[in-house]
């Protein structure tokens, strides 16, 4: 019985761990949508770069600064910058000049620019994986810690211990606080009011004022300064990335974004923490190898069943 | 140059399209400072779509648009708008899932920070049932109050041009009245105001002047007395009860 409740929050915490990271990313898929209507398939793509560039810049600096913490920090908010940049400069040369287009015509210029931030990457970066372990050389450790949660023995009698380690106390706490800051510059600032009006009426947004080109703009930074935030954890947790790593997490964020309801930022979190927990869990108790379609059981479901999604509410006020 | 001259706002040969439609064909209006100008006309016939255009959305396809000497026909609607122009639009465009006071800091976003409680408080004074509102979702407010949301909005950046579109649309009487004189109160303030109009009665008794608008073109002009004893004017706008 013990033993059971043990293996369960070991699960829990590897679960929070993963969906922190689906969220964080999700997020970036929501807000977009929620301001252009555009499903920006791209963004995983801004993602994988983010881990790139958190590769790169860890081999610049590790030598220099050798108080890991600080050269966490330093990668954090280096990549989170440059990042941004390439979010911002996505939607300038891709999606801006298609404003007022078809959909079909944004959409499928995010698929291609998905296509293309790949193939870029491959090209500079080589198609083989980047690890990120041998560049850190063992002066990550003090992010292995861990703190012993549960003493137990399993079924056969073996001892079997549950543990947190500083990692994953670091990804927690670092996306609480990230959500915390985030919907704050939402719901209170000037740039996250005119956020929230050009979602609901772009074109009397601008009849205010409001700068509609440069706030769609600010969206995609924030939402690839996200993914930059989540691909550093990835990295820490994951420690190795190629080319191609943001296709499946990418769709498994815009998954995650739909499930809890696309354009609502709780929403996204919650979708991808559920997406975090059901994966983990279905590897756990049933089958490693089938956990993506677990996932993706899941997601048929709620769009048979609750087509906007958990959070996400049919737009029946009278505008 | 600017606030020199008596000509705040000048449209000169405006023609607008939407796609291959065309709603303005040619329009000539002045608006002087100081003044209330009224635009009267039928639906359709072309009246929202010049207030629209001053805001360059739909821009001018033609024609010249002057404000204060400088020549906004080819400017981006929130750079027409940072020059001290607001607009309550057609349709009130309320945003649903903001609060009031959220609306009201919207409609402040090019004005002066310093003024904005001062300000917020002459709207509540302005219209008292917006701050038993003012926590209330814009959604949830019935077409009189969000009219009045819609105003107050465009008063919040201290605009040196008004432009109102069809204030008084579906309003019972006694708000219409409540509505024009606040336009009226707001004007001896000082503020010049360009309203559109089905109620061509109400608009003529309050405007310095106004125009007459049908299909596109501007039919004739004069003075709010002029236009309310021209017995075309009378017959087309104006019999058959205000």
């Amino acid at each position: 019985m013990e033993f059971q409740f043990a293996y369960f929050v070991d699960q829990l915490i590897n679960g929070v761990t993963l969906g922190s990271i689906y969220g964080l990313i999700a997020i970036g898929y929501t807000m977009v949508y929620g301001i252009i209507g555009m499903i920006n398939f791209a963004h995983g793509e801004i993602f994988m770069i983010g881990t790139f560039l958190t590769v790169i810049f860890f081999m610049l600096i590790i030598g220099t600064i050798t108080f890991f913490p600080l050269a966490v920090l330093i990668v954090l908010l280096m990549s989170v910058l440059l990042t941004s940049v390439y979010g911002w400069t996505l939607e300038r040369v891709a999606y801006r000049p298609l404003r007022g287009s078809p959909r079909l015509a944004a959409l499928i210029t995010a698929i291609g620019m998905s296509i293309f931030l790949q193939n870029y990457v491959q090209l500079l970066q080589g198609a083989r994986n980047k690890p990120l372990t041998g560049i850190l050389e063992g002066k990550d450790d003090i992010l292995r810690v861990k703190y012993d949660l549960i003493n137990t023995l399993n079924a056969a009698g073996q001892p079997y211990l549950v543990t947190i380690s500083n990692l994953q106390l670091l990804i927690i706490i670092l996306t609480v606080v990230v959500m915390v800051v985030f919907s704050q510059i939402i719901s209170r600032t000037a740039l996250g009011r005119s956020q929230r009006a050009c979602e609901q009426d772009r074109s009397m947004a601008a009849l205010l004022g409001i700068n509609v080109d440069k706030t769609i703009s600010m969206t995609f930074v924030m939402g690839a300064a996200l993914a930059a935030v989540a691909s550093l954890m990835f990295m820490m947790h994951v420690s190795t990335t190629d080319f191609f790593v943001g296709f499946l997490i990418g769709v498994k964020a815009f998954t995650a974004a739909v499930l809890g309801g696309i354009g609502s930022m709780p929403g996204a979190m919650l979708g991808g923490m559920i997406i975090g927990l059901v994966e983990t869990f279905f590897g756990a108790y049933f089958n490693q190898e089938y956990k993506d379609v677990a996932t993706f059981t899941l997601l048929v479901l709620v769009l048979i069943f609750r087509p906007t999604g958990i959070l996400g509410k049919p737009d029946i006020e009278k505008v | 140059m600017s606030g020199t001259s008596a000509t705040m706002l000048e449209l000169r040969g405006v023609e607008t399209f939407y796609g291959r439609i065309q709603a303005l064909r040619g329009i000539d209006i002045d608006v002087n400072h100081g003044e209330i100008v009224t635009l009267i006309g039928a639906n359709g016939a072309g009246k929202s779509t010049t207030l629209m255009t001053i805001c360059g959305n739909p821009r001018a396809a033609t024609g010249k648009i002057v404000l204060d000497g400088e020549d906004i026909t080819r400017m981006a609607t929130h750079e027409i708008i940072r020059l001290g122009v607001a607009q309550s639009p057609e349709g009130r465009r309320i945003f649903p899932r903001m609060t009031v006071r959220e609306n009201l800091m919207l409609g402040a976003t090019t004005g002066d920070p310093a003024n904005f409680d001062e300000d917020l408080e002459r709207m509540f004074e302005l219209f008292p049932r917006l701050r038993e509102r003012a926590d209330q979702r814009g959604g949830t407010l019935s077409g009189g109050e969000q009219q009045m949301l819609a105003i107050a909005r465009a008063l919040m950046c201290r605009p040196r041009l008004l432009l109102l579109d069809e204030p008084s649309l579906g309003l019972a009487p006694m708000v219409v009245k409540q509505i024009f004189d606040v336009i009226r109160q707001i004007n001896q303030e000082g503020m010049t105001i360009f309203l559109v109009e089905q109620n061509a009665y109400h608009a003529l008794r309050l405007a310095h002047r106004g125009y007459v608008m049908a299909t596109g073109n501007i039919l004739m002009s004069g003075t709010g007395q002029e236009l309310l004893a021209n017995p075309e004017v009378r017959a087309a706008y104006l019999e058959g009860g205000h």
